[in-house]
């Protein structure tokens, strides 16, 4: 018996032999050369080449610092209102039956069917000068003048919490169903108005889906450059379009790296964020 | 009496071509010695004529292979890692200063191509390629202003228009194109590498780009047309094909007095090329009034063969249409892209970036 333990553990490593290999060649190696490049002078055509100089970390702490800001805000601005939005409707689809909770989650899984680039270009058209929803306004006599509405930075909120929504309702429904609502009645039975049973009893019970939602939604929003370039013009420039472009036609490798390395870094810290708060949770 | 109204018939029909061959042009012969050779053209999609490569395979006897390509890197990669066997490639300006300083392209014997006189001085000897040693033009075009003649009736025919207006507006997202335009209202070199009139560009820029709600890769004739902008900095082509495609007058396309930028492709001989005198003979074949005529009516772009003009092959319609064909005095202010160089290079980058991050600060 122990010897077959031994052999199936032996089999399990070697299982795993392929996933660490691949994870070597392909994100720890491409990784590191990144992290050399960030360091390198920009040569002819935008390559990295000698010497070592850490003026793209400068440039990207200097002048790009405002499009840090710009990204992080955006993002988190987007993780808070996917999670007002997207607290409720879990709650709800997770408290349904369960013929209900089921085709409430098809719903809220049904836009993926269609490409992400062609529903934020459906964006462009409905956001418009002459769109659907200016249309709609003048034609109501609500506004006069149609209200500008793309290539503004709320034209790039829409766009990401429209994006990323499901992310945060997922994990979020996935605690709530796991709840076991014989606690609210306990807390109401002890005195707890609904407010305070929300706060000291359904919240913390359902933290981890809500921190895993915000993870989902804070990390891929602070590097989105799809929807910003289609959404947000000159005023909605973020960190991902500019790393977009260091890498083009003649771009400038080592800083588009050391812009993606500093990008790494602030998704490293809401993870480490997600990790810590998880784990005292946990404790709790 | 049938047979003469048949000949009749035959000698009406040929007349014209008689005629026209009489007029002043001798159809374009091949030199001898090539019969049985072939041709490896690499040239951009959608941009030569139906006719142009069977006619030349017919006129020497040869056989031609026909690729295209997307983009300069594009083309450019694909010889950079050793040219697969092309004898023709088609790139743009700078493009072909690039290649020449890398040494991918193989100098032109021009006694080889007499046509060389057919070509509009003007075009000859730009700053890439001063001495024509590497490139004859095949086809050009202008950056400037595509805008919506609703809020524009009157035109435009200054850039302190485009400044100035009060409405939403897309620049292109050249770099050199932009930074260029500014540097000939700062009086300055619109190629120059100087770090301080390269930041002066920037900054004339960012004063004058406070209506600038979008700086567009290629896409500012759609943003246009949608009515999200009521002026789109653009090439001319991209806006014709949207006045094109509506079949209205809703939008004009202008170069303004101030100066913009002109692109000229190029034909030029990859190193490596299998058979460059064939290829040499080609670049004539196309400089051909007649030829180059052809090949410009049927693609739409500005010819740069004047023959081609002059004796009147090429479409009124496309001569007359000011978006193509800039009148001569709008043609003295154009200045063409150079490849300045990787340091000027990184400072127009460097440039580049501070005006997107300020323009919409």
């Amino acid at each position: 018996m122990s010897d077959r333990l031994r052999r199936l553990q032996q089999n399990g490593s070697l299982l795993a032999l392929p996933t660490v290999a691949w994870l070597v060649i392909f994100f720890v190696l491409p990784l590191l050369i990144v992290l050399v490049v960030s360091f390198m002078t920009r040569g002819r055509g935008g390559v990295g080449q000698l010497p070592f100089t850490p003026e793209h970390y400068e440039r990207t702490f200097g002048v790009f610092f405002i499009i840090l800001q710009r990204s992080i805000g955006l993002a988190a601005l987007t993780t808070v209102v996917c999670l007002l939005v997207g607290y409720p409707l879990a709650f709800f689809i997770a408290t349904r039956r369960r013929l209900v909770q089921q085709i409430a989650l098809f719903l809220v899984i049904l836009p993926f069917w269609t490409n992400f680039l062609i529903r934020t270009y459906a964006w462009r058209i409905l956001l418009g000068e002459e769109g659907t929803i200016n249309g709609i306004l003048t034609g109501l006599g609500l506004v006069g003048e149609p209200l500008s509405l793309l290539n503004t930075q709320f034209a790039v909120l829409l766009g990401l919490v429209y994006g990323f929504l499901s992310f945060m309702v997922l994990p979020i429904f996935a605690s709530v169903e796991r709840f076991n609502f014989r606690y609210v009645d306990a807390a109401h039975d002890l005195g707890a108005n609904d407010v305070r049973t929300f706060l000291r009893v359904v919240l913390p019970l359902t933290l981890p889906g809500v921190l895993a939602g915000c993870a989902l939604v804070f990390i891929p929003s602070v590097g989105a450059f799809v929807t910003p370039d289609l959404l947000g013009g000159t005023k909605g420039l973020m960190i991902g379009n500019l790393i977009n472009k260091q890498f083009g036609g003649s771009g400038n490798m080592p800083l588009g790296s050391a812009l993606s390395i500093v990008m790494m870094a602030l998704v490293m810290i809401s993870l480490l964020v997600y990790v810590f708060a998880n784990r005292r949770d946990a404790r709790a | 009496m049938k047979n003469l109204t048949l000949l009749i018939c035959i000698i009406c029909l040929m007349a014209p071509v008689a005629f026209a061959q009489d007029m002043e042009h001798e159809p374009w012969t091949c030199p001898e010695g090539y019969e049985g050779q072939t041709l490896s053209i690499f040239n951009w999609s959608t941009y030569i004529a139906e006719d142009t490569v069977p006619n030349f395979e017919a006129a020497c006897g040869v056989s031609v292979n026909y690729d295209i390509y997307e983009s300069n890197e594009q083309m450019l990669a694909r010889i950079r890692q050793g040219n697969p066997g092309y004898d023709i490639i088609v790139p743009s300006g700078g493009t072909v200063q690039r290649m020449a300083e890398e040494m991918l392209l193989i100098p032109l014997d021009l006694a080889m191509i007499p046509n060389v006189a057919n070509v509009i001085p003007d075009l000859l000897g730009a700053a890439y390629d001063p001495e024509n040693m590497y490139s004859l033009p095949y086809q050009w075009g202008t950056v400037g202003v595509g805008y919506s003649t609703e809020v524009f009736p009157d035109g435009i025919s200054s850039w302190d228009q485009v400044w100035e207006h009060d409405g939403p507006v897309a620049w292109l997202d050249d770099r050199q194109t932009m930074l260029g335009i500014a540097h000939l209202f700062l009086g300055n070199d619109p190629n120059t590498t100087d770090a301080d009139e390269i930041n002066a560009a920037r900054d004339y820029l960012i004063e004058k780009g406070g209506n600038v709600v979008t700086v567009a890769a290629d896409d500012g004739q759609v943003l246009l047309e949608r009515g999200d902008v009521d002026i789109a900095v653009e090439y001319n082509g991209d806006i014709l094909q949207i006045s094109w495609d509506c079949e209205c007058d809703d939008y004009a396309y202008a170069i303004p007095e101030e100066g913009s930028n002109v692109w000229i492709d190029n034909l030029s001989i990859p190193v490596d090329a299998p058979n460059p005198e064939l290829a040499m003979v080609f670049i004539d074949y196309i400089l051909d009034a007649k030829v180059g005529a052809d090949l410009t009516n049927y693609i739409w772009y500005a010819s740069p063969n004047q023959a081609s003009i002059e004796s009147g092959y090429i479409d009124e319609e496309i001569l007359n249409d000011p978006a193509i064909f800039p009148p001569a005095e709008q043609v003295a202010n154009l200045f063409a892209i150079i490849d300045v160089g990787a340091e000027a290079e990184e400072l127009i980058n460097n440039a580049w970036d501070e005006l997107l991050i300020f323009l919409g600060a």
